[in-house]
C-alpha cells in the first residue's frame, strides 16, 4: 500500500501515524509539503495531527487553503481514500469534504488522555478489519475536537451509516461519560456520502505499540492497509 | 524620564538613569573605568543587562563554581545554551531547565508558554531536536485568592505552547506553599536528542563571517526582562505587565524545523538563541566566546514596529529568534531554508578584529564597547551569609494529634501535597512524537528514543520544606530524590540540571541559605557521580521582603539500555510479596505528616546518607534490570504507607501492610520520611532478601499484594477505590470551586 501524509507547517504528528502506517504496510509513507501543487498516485492521502498554521484563523481554515489540499479534494472527489486524524479531521471539515465543525472543547481545556471509542459500522475500507460493537481504547489530544453539526446534518450521518467511531464507556455504552469534549451525540468520528474520507480526532497513531500503553489503535491500521493492499 | 524616553536622545547619564538600570554606584564607577568616558544610553543598557543577577550570576557565581561538572558521559557542563551527555551510539541527550517566574506571577499564560519556549531555544540551539518537556511548578496556598488563576493561566501556558510546537510535555512537580503567594516558580526543562558528531557551540570565529539574524521579527516586547528578573517585587509589580514577552508557538515550530534543516548543511560557525536580555547577550556571547569583535547595523533587525531605538532593539526579549554566525558561502542555501519556512533571514553584521561590541544605525554609531571586559569584568560578590541552624529531630512521641493511620492517609492522599496532578497534566499533550513510554504520574517520565530500545528517564525534584529546615541537607536530598526515582524506573541516572530559586541574597540568611543549598548539592552530586550539566539561578524571589522557602529544583535524566525493562509503579498482581528496600528510622522532623495533619513546620528534616543512597539503589536497578521486581516506588513525601497507596491506586489492587511498631511508632513507621528507601513487589521474596543480604542492603518483608483494600494488620483497611476518588478528586474539585476571596 502507498501512502503519503500531507505536512502543513505546524503539523507535529506525521511521525507518529508514519511509523503507524510502516508498522501496518511495511512501507514508508512518503511525507508531501503543502507548497507542492499535486501529489502522486497513492493508495491513501493522510491529513495528520498538529497546528497546521498554528491554528490561527480557526483550526484548519489556513490548510483547507494549501495549494497541496487543493490536489487531495480533487483526489478524494476521484474517490481516493483519505483520512484526516484530529487537525487532519478539523482541515477535511474547513474543504467541506466533511460536514460540521470542530468547537473548541466543551470545559475549554485541552485535553490529552485514552478514551474508548465504540466502532459504529465495519462496512468502510477503513473500519473493515473492525467489528461494529467493538470498544478500541485510544488516546485524543485536542483542544478543539467537539464536532458540531445541525440536528438534520446528524440524523443524516447517522441514517445512511456514516457516524465511523462515538466516545463510549469502557464496555461500549454510549452515554456522557466517555465524551470527553462534547461532541454531539459523542461522535468522535465521521466519513463522507461514499466513506472514502474519514475525519477523526482521536490518535490511532498512538496506540499501535505495547510500550504506548496499549494496541487499541492497530486494528484500524491493519485493515486499511489490507483494504487497500 | 523614562528609559526607553531617555534613549530617544542624547542625554547625559544621571545617577537617577543609572539606578533605574539596577546598576549601583560601584556597579557605574567600572563601567566608566571599562569605558574610560560616560557611556551612551544603549551602552549603559547593555552594561545594565549584561550586569543583572539574571544574566551575570554574580551573587551565585562564586558558588556555582564548587559544583562537579565532569563525568564520563558529559560532553558538555554549564557555559553553552544547554549540558550535553553521551547517551551511546553516537547519540547525545542536550537538555536545561530555566526559570520563568517573574513574567508567570505577572502575565501567568504568556509568562509560562514564553518560558516553554526559551528553554526548547536553549535546546535545538545545540543541533538537538527537543523530545521532551517536563516543568517544576510552585504556587501559593491553595485558598490565597489568586491560587486559582495563576494555576489556570500557567498550566494553559504551557500545555498552549509545547502542544502547539509538538513536543510531549511528560511530567513534572506542583506544589503549593504560602510563601509562593506573591512570587510563584515556573521552571521549564527540555531534553532533546542530537548527534554527538553534529552538536553546534556559541563561539564564534572567522573574521568578516556574516552574522545573521533568523525568526520572528524585533518589537518592543520584553525590554529590561532580564532587569525585572534580578528585582524583587512589591505591590505594584504587576505594572510590569508591559516587561512580559509574548509567545509564539507556530514561529517556534518553524524555527525548530528551519535550524534543524540548516544543521544538516555545512553551514554553520555559531549559533546562539536570543533568551533574556535579546539580541545583546546572544552577540555578546558569541564574540565573547570567540574572542573577537562584532559590528551589527541595527536598522537591518527585522523589525515589526516602527522608531525603535537600538536602545530598544539590544534589550528587547521578543521571542523565537536566534543569531547565527554562518560560514560566507552558506549564506544563500541558510536564506532558501528560513525563506520556506517562512522566517525572516537577515544579515545584520559581520564579525571583526576590534575586540568591540559595535552599533550602528543610519551610519551613526549608538556604541562602541570593549566585548572582554563587559564579560570579564562583570560583577562578582562573595555576599555575606549565615548558616541556617539544624532544628532538634522530631520524635514519635512528640505527636499530638490522635488521628488514624488510616484517616491521616486519606487526608494526606486527598490533599493539595500529594492529590493527583492528572488535571494538570491531561491539559498538556504527553504523548505526541509516539514515544512516550511512562506517562506523568510515575517515579520518572520515560521516553523512547525513536527508532532504538534505549530511553531517557526524566524528572524534577525539591523538597523546599527540607530546605528550608536544613539547606544543607535539602539541597543533598533534592539531588538523592532525583536519584532515586531515575532508579526507581530502572534508569542509570546520568546528570541533572539545577533551577536555583532563592529570595534576596542580599539578605544573609537568604544567602546562607543558597550556600547551604549549593554545598548538599555538591556533596550529593559527587558521591552518586551525577553532574551538573546546566542550570538556571533565580533570586529575589520575594514580595515586599518576605522571600519563598529556597527551592533548588532538580532536573534529572537517566538512561534505560531497553525501555522493556523498565519499572512502573503500579501493583499489578495480587499474591506478591511487598519488600522495603533501606534503613527504617521513622523519620518525622520536616515531614508532610507533621506539617500537613499537625499543621507544625518544624524539626530536622531526614538526614541523607549518600553511601546508602547509593548502595540501596544501585541494588534496585540491579533487580529490575533482572526482571525481579513487577513494581518499584520510591519513598519521599508521606513515606512508607503513602507509597504504597500510590503502588494500589495506581494498579487498582489492594496491599496488606504488616506494621513491626504501634502506637506514636506506627505513625513513625508509615509516614516517616527516611531516605534511601523503596517498596518493591516481587514473586520471589526469598531470593530477592537473599541478594539483598548478599550486597549489604537493609531489605525486609513489609506485606503483601492482593483484594480491593488497603490493609494495615491490627489497624484496619480502606479500600483503593475510596482511596481513589479522594486522591482524584481534590483538584478538580478545588479548580471548580468559586474563589472565596
Amino acid at each position: 500500500m502507498k501512502s503519503a501524509i500531507i505536512v502543513f507547517p505546524g503539523t507535529n504528528r506525521e511521525q507518529d501515524i508514519r511509523v503507524a502506517l510502516r508498522q501496518a504496510s511495511g512501507t514508508d509513507p512518503l511525507l508531501v509539503f503543502h507548497l507542492e501543487t499535486s501529489l502522486p498516485e497513492v493508495d491513501l492521502i493522510v491529513l495528520p495531527g498538529g497546528f497546521a498554521h498554528g491554528d490561527y484563523l480557526r483550526c484548519g481554515a489556513m490548510a483547507a487553503r494549501s495549494p497541496i489540499v487543493q490536489d487531495v479534494v480533487a483526489k478524494a472527489k476521484r474517490g481516493v481514500p483519505v483520512l484526516g486524524v484530529c487537525n487532519g479531521f478539523q482541515v477535511l471539515t474547513e474543504t467541506g469534504l466533511l460536514p460540521g465543525a470542530l468547537m473548541r472543547n466543551a470545559d475549554l481545556k485541552f485535553v490529552c488522555r485514552n478514551v474508548d471509542l465504540r466502532v459504529e459500522t465495519s462496512q468502510s475500507i477503513f473500519t473493515s478489519g473492525l467489528s461494529e460493537g467493538e470498544v478500541m481504547n485510544v488516546p485524543v489530544a485536542h483542544h478543539d475536537g467537539n464536532y458540531f453539526a445541525d440536528p438534520e446534518t446528524l440524523d443524516r450521518l447517522e441514517g445512511e451509516g456514516r457516524v465511523a467511531f462515538r466516545y463510549c464507556a469502557p464496555g461500549g455504552a454510549v452515554d456522557g461519560t466517555g465524551n470527553p469534549n462534547g461532541s454531539a451525540r459523542n461522535i468522535a468520528g465521521i466519513f463522507n456520502e461514499s466513506k472514502t474520507v474519514l475525519g477523526m480526532m482521536p490518535h490511532p497513531e498512538d496506540a499501535v505499540d505495547p510500550l504506548h500503553g496499549g494496541t487499541g489503535g492497530r486494528g484500524l491500521f491493519d485493515g486499511i492497509v489490507r483494504a487497500l493492499s | 524620564m523614562t528609559a526607553s524616553e531617555a534613549s530617544r536622545r542624547n542625554i547625559a547619564i544621571t545617577p537617577e538613569i543609572v539606578a533605574e538600570h539596577g546598576l549601583t554606584k560601584e556597579e557605574y564607577d567600572r563601567v566608566l573605568k571599562i569605558m574610560g568616558r560616560e557611556p551612551t544610553i544603549t551602552e549603559l543598557g547593555i552594561f545594565s543587562v549584561m550586569w543583572s543577577e539574571h544574566c551575570s550570576y554574580k551573587s551565585s557565581r562564586i558558588w556555582l563554581k564548587t559544583l562537579p561538572t565532569k563525568g564520563p558521559r558529559v560532553i558538555q557542563g554549564p557555559g553553552e545554551n544547554a549540558g550535553v551527555v553521551d547517551i551511546g551510539d553516537g547519540q547525545a541527550a542536550i537538555f536545561k531547565i530555566e526559570s520563568h517566574n517573574h513574567p508567570s506571577f505577572i502575565e501567568p499564560y504568556q509568562g509560562a508558554a514564553t518560558g516553554v519556549g526559551g528553554i526548547l531555544r536553549d535546546v535545538f540551539t545545540m543541533g538537538a531536536r527537543p523530545i521532551a518537556n517536563m516543568n517544576a511548578l510552585r504556587f501559593g496556598e491553595p485558598s490565597h485568592p489568586k491560587t486559582k488563576h495563576l494555576i489556570s493561566g500557567v498550566v494553559s501556558g504551557i500545555g498552549g505552547y509545547g502542544n502547539s510546537v509538538g513536543v510531549p510535555t511528560v511530567g513534572g512537580e506542583t506544589n503549593f506553599d504560602p510563601s509562593y503567594n506573591g512570587n510563584i516558580l515556573v521552571n521549564a526543562m527540555t531534553v532533546g536528542l542530537a548527534h554527538t558528531d553534529h552538536i553546534f557551540y556559541s563561539k564564534a570565529a572567522g573574521v568578516g563571517n556574516p552574522v545573521v539574524y533568523v525568526g520572528a521579527k524585533t518589537g518592543r516586547d520584553g525590554i529590561h526582562g532580564a532587569t525585572m528578573a534580578s528585582a524583587e517585587f512589591t505591590d505594584d509589580s504587576e505594572e510590569k505587565r508591559p516587561t512580559v514577552q509574548v509567545g509564539d508557538p507556530f514561529t517556534e515550530k518553524l524555527l525548530i524545523e528551519a535550524c534543524l534543516e540548516l544543521m544538516q548543511e555545512d553551514a554553520i560557525v555559531a549559533i546562539q538563541d536570543m533568551g533574556a536580555a535579546g539580541l545583546t547577550s546572544s552577540s555578546v556571547e558569541m564574540a565573547s566566546k570567540g574572542e573577537l569583535g562584532i559590528e551589527l547595523e541595527i536598522d537591518r533587525v527585522p523589525m515589526r514596529e516602527t522608531g525603535m531605538t537600538p536602545y530598544e532593539v539590544m534589550l528587547s526579549e521578543s521571542q523565537e529568534r536566534m543569531l547565527i554566525v554562518l560560514k560566507p558561502e552558506a549564506e544563500a542555501k541558510a536564506k532558501a531554508i528560513f525563506e520556506k519556512w517562512e522566517l525572516d533571514f537577515a544579515v545584520i553584521g559581520r564579525l571583526t578584529d576590534s575586540g568591540n561590541l559595535v552599533l550602528k544605525m543610519h551610519g551613526e554609531t549608538y556604541a562602541d564597547i570593549p566585548v572582554a571586559p563587559l564579560v570579564a569584568e562583570a560583577p562578582e560578590y562573595d555576599r555575606p551569609w549565615v548558616p541556617t541552624e539544624k532544628p532538634a529531630p522530631v520524635a514519635a512521641a512528640d505527636l499530638k494529634r490522635d488521628i488514624g493511620v488510616l484517616d491521616a492517609l486519606k487526608e494526606l492522599v486527598g490533599g493539595p501535597h500529594l492529590s493527583s496532578r492528572r488535571w494538570i497534566w491531561e491539559q498538556y499533550d504527553h504523548l505526541v512524537m509516539g514515544n512516550t513510554v511512562q506517562r506523568p504520574g510515575g517515579d520518572s517520565a520515560v521516553v523512547r528514543i525513536d527508532g532504538t530500545a534505549k530511553g531517557i528517564a526524566i524528572t524534577t525534584d525539591c523538597t523546599p520544606r527540607y530546605c528550608y529546615a536544613h539547606p544543607e541537607t535539602g539541597g543533598a536530598q533534592a539531588v538523592a530524590e532525583s536519584w532515586r526515582n531515575l532508579t526507581a524506573v530502572g534508569a542509570e541516572p546520568i546528570a541533572v540540571t539545577n533551577n536555583l530559586n532563592f529570595g534576596n541574597p542580599q539578605r544573609p540568611e537568604i544567602m546562607g541559605q543558597l550556600v547551604g543549598c549549593i554545598k548538599g548539592m555538591g556533596d550529593a552530586c559527587r558521591a552518586l557521580d551525577f553532574p551538573v550539566v546546566s542550570g538556571n539561578v533565580s533570586l529575589y524571589n520575594e514580595t515586599n521582603g518576605k522571600g519563598i522557602l529556597p527551592t533548588p529544583v532538580i532536573g534529572g535524566v537517566g538512561l534505560l539500555p531497553d525501555v522493556a525493562r523498565q519499572a512502573t509503579l503500579a501493583l499489578r498482581k495480587a499474591g506478591e510479596t511487598l519488600v522495603l528496600i533501606g534503613d527504617h528510622a521513622g523519620w518525622l522532623g520536616s515531614s508532610l505528616y507533621l506539617q500537613e495533619i499537625e499543621d507544625r513546620r518544624e524539626g530536622a528534616p531526614p538526614p541523607v546518607d549518600l553511601a546508602a543512597e547509593r548502595r540501596n539503589g544501585d541494588f534496585v536497578r540491579a533487580q529490575i534490570r533482572a526482571g525481579a521486581l513487577s513494581a518499584v516506588h520510591d519513598l519521599s513525601d508521606g513515606g512508607l504507607l503513602v507509597a504504597v497507596a500510590e503502588m494500589a491506586m495506581a494498579g487498582r489492587l489492594g496491599a496488606t501492610l504488616d506494621p513491626t511498631a504501634i502506637g506514636k511508632e506506627l505513625t513513625a513507621w508509615c509516614f516517616g520520611e527516611d531516605q534511601a528507601r523503596y517498596v518493591v513487589a516481587t514473586a520471589n521474596p526469598d531470593a530477592l532478601l537473599a541478594a539483598a543480604k548478599a550486597a549489604g542492603v537493609p531489605a525486609a518483608r513489609v506485606g503483601s499484594t492482593g483484594g480491593a483494600e488497603l490493609t494495615v494488620a491490627g489497624v484496619g483497611a480502606i479500600s483503593v477505590e475510596t482511596l481513589r476518588t479522594a486522591h482524584e478528586g481534590w483538584f478538580p474539585a478545588f479548580m471548580a470551586a468559586q474563589t472565596t476571596a
